[in-house]
């Protein structure tokens, strides 16, 4: 028998432990769909948020490109031009790559602060990215839903958390 | 904590070239999403199918959530209400005892008008409305200011027809699926309207600023042409929004510009009510010169 029952090193991973980290992203993308009629944006990028939490927080379950379908999903809920988080959402990941080989510490705060830096780059960027030409709107208009992040994002880790530990029980 | 090595690259062919491999796939994606970008830039309809899907598969979670958003407006309606009755009910009667009065003089301006009309051998081509339906939800997570409205292709509402409610203006069909569409609201930056100010006349550019108001630019520049609580109705020029819709009160003046805010809130969760594109009537063309 080649794969006998129980041998650790055959058994596929289940089918929970790898949809849970892409159905949560997916969920907080679709916050967009709260039923709110907002005149200017107010509602955290909550799809950013789960995906950089989990990848803080397991940098091994996703390859580089899993950004990639992700930011297509969300470009396609949250009405910018398909490709916005497509590219802002890689290049994110590409940057994290590089960042894990350079912290040589990290604790709560520090991934904060990664994830604080990040919120906002891809603020701007997406601001730049889905704006028509000749638009009249200022960047300062991403400020609440940034700061909004920020605050939000311990506690969006620790739901992250939470989840890993239910995706990871036997 | 000393920070966790992970990837590590090891000795493993197999591990190396898995991981060389997804950050090739990730450049190529990124060209391909830049690609994609530049395709919205050139036309902003492109991939409306795929996207109309997922404003249908969308509208589904938000209509059953607004639902329940309409059920806490109203109860607080309800119970403010009930405080307010007694106050209320003297102000009211005083209006309406006011409104009647307005109301007589109204009907005879409207005689009187009809008769001039009739003089001036003025006709309107005021379009019908195509239906009216719900504005059901919005894209608050994004930089682009869209609401969702609960009626798409199968009742007859195509990209670029014109969103009112009853209080004026609230933007045009960007997008559209089945049965739900996308409406570009007066604040996104990609909204220019013309309109003219009412006291004088003035014809004016109003484009959206992203932050739940519009800037009001005269077309002709210099002096001071607008003044606090202007009204800016559309003027019909160009075809696209038909005339004397109200659009927005300026709330404050800069120079020559001035900051509008929307008289529209599609946030009121009232209908609103799609009408065609206007096609604003052609004028008889000069006569020809006879050879």
């Amino acid at each position: 028998m080649i794969a006998p029952e129980g041998n650790p090193y055959m058994e596929r991973t289940r089918l929970r432990a790898t949809t849970v980290p892409i159905a949560s992203t997916l969920i907080g993308s679709a916050m967009a769909l709260i039923p709110i009629i907002a005149t200017e944006p107010i509602v955290p990028p909550f799809g950013l948020m789960m995906l950089l939490a989990w990848r803080l927080l397991r940098p091994d379950i996703w390859p580089v490109w899993a950004a990639l379908p992700l930011g297509l999903a969300d470009d396609l809920l949250s009405g910018h031009y398909l490709g916005t988080a497509m590219i802002l959402w890689t290049v994110a990941f590409l940057v994290l790559e590089w960042v894990d080989q350079a912290l040589r510490w990290r604790d709560g705060w520090i991934e904060w602060g990664v994830a604080s830096v990040g919120i906002v780059t891809i603020a701007i960027g997406s601001w730049a990215l889905s704006q028509p030409s000749g638009s009249l709107t200022s960047v300062l208009t991403v400020m609440p839903q940034t700061v909004g992040a920020i605050l939000l994002f311990p506690a969006i880790l620790r739901i992250t958390a939470a989840l890993d530990n239910w995706r990871l029980k036997q | 904590m000393a920070a966790p090595r992970h990837r590590r690259r090891g000795f493993s062919r197999r591990v190396q070239y898995g991981l060389f491999a997804g950050y090739v796939v990730a450049i190529i994606g990124i060209l391909l999403a830049a690609g994609l970008l530049l395709i919205a830039r050139l036309d902003p309809r492109a991939f409306g199918t795929l996207r109309g899907i997922v404003v249908d598969a969308g509208a589904i979670f938000t209509g059953a959530g607004r639902v329940g958003v309409d059920a806490g407006n109203d109860v607080g309606a309800e119970i403010s209400a009930y405080f307010n009755a007694a106050s209320q009910n003297r102000a009211l009667k005083d209006e309406l005892a006011r409104e009647r009065r307005a109301v007589i003089a109204a009907k005879a301006i409207m005689v009187e008008n009809a008769r001039l009309k009739k003089l001036a051998h003025l006709s309107e081509h005021l379009p019908a409305p195509v239906l009216s339906a719900r504005l059901i939800g919005s894209t608050p997570t994004g930089q682009r200011r869209f609401a969702t409205l609960a009626a798409g292709t199968s009742e007859g509402v195509r990209p670029g027809m014109t969103v009112r409610s009853s209080e004026g203006l609230v933007g045009r069909v960007y997008e559209s699926g089945i049965f739900a569409s996308r409406v570009l609201l007066l604040t996104d930056g990609e909204t220019a309207v013309p309109v003219k100010i009412i006291r004088t006349g003035q014809a004016a550019l109003a484009a959206g600023q992203g932050d739940g108001t519009m800037e009001v630019r005269a077309l002709i520049a210099g002096g001071r042409p607008f003044r606090r609580g202007d009204l800016a109705v559309t003027s019909g020029t160009g075809g696209v929004y038909s005339p004397n819709i109200p659009v927005a009160v300026i709330t404050a003046v800069n120079g020559d510009r001035a900051v509008a805010r929307p008289l529209a809130d599609p946030a009121r969760g009232d209908f609103a009510a799609v009408y065609p594109i206007f096609q604003a009537p052609v004028a008889d063309p000069p006569a020809q010169p006879k050879p």
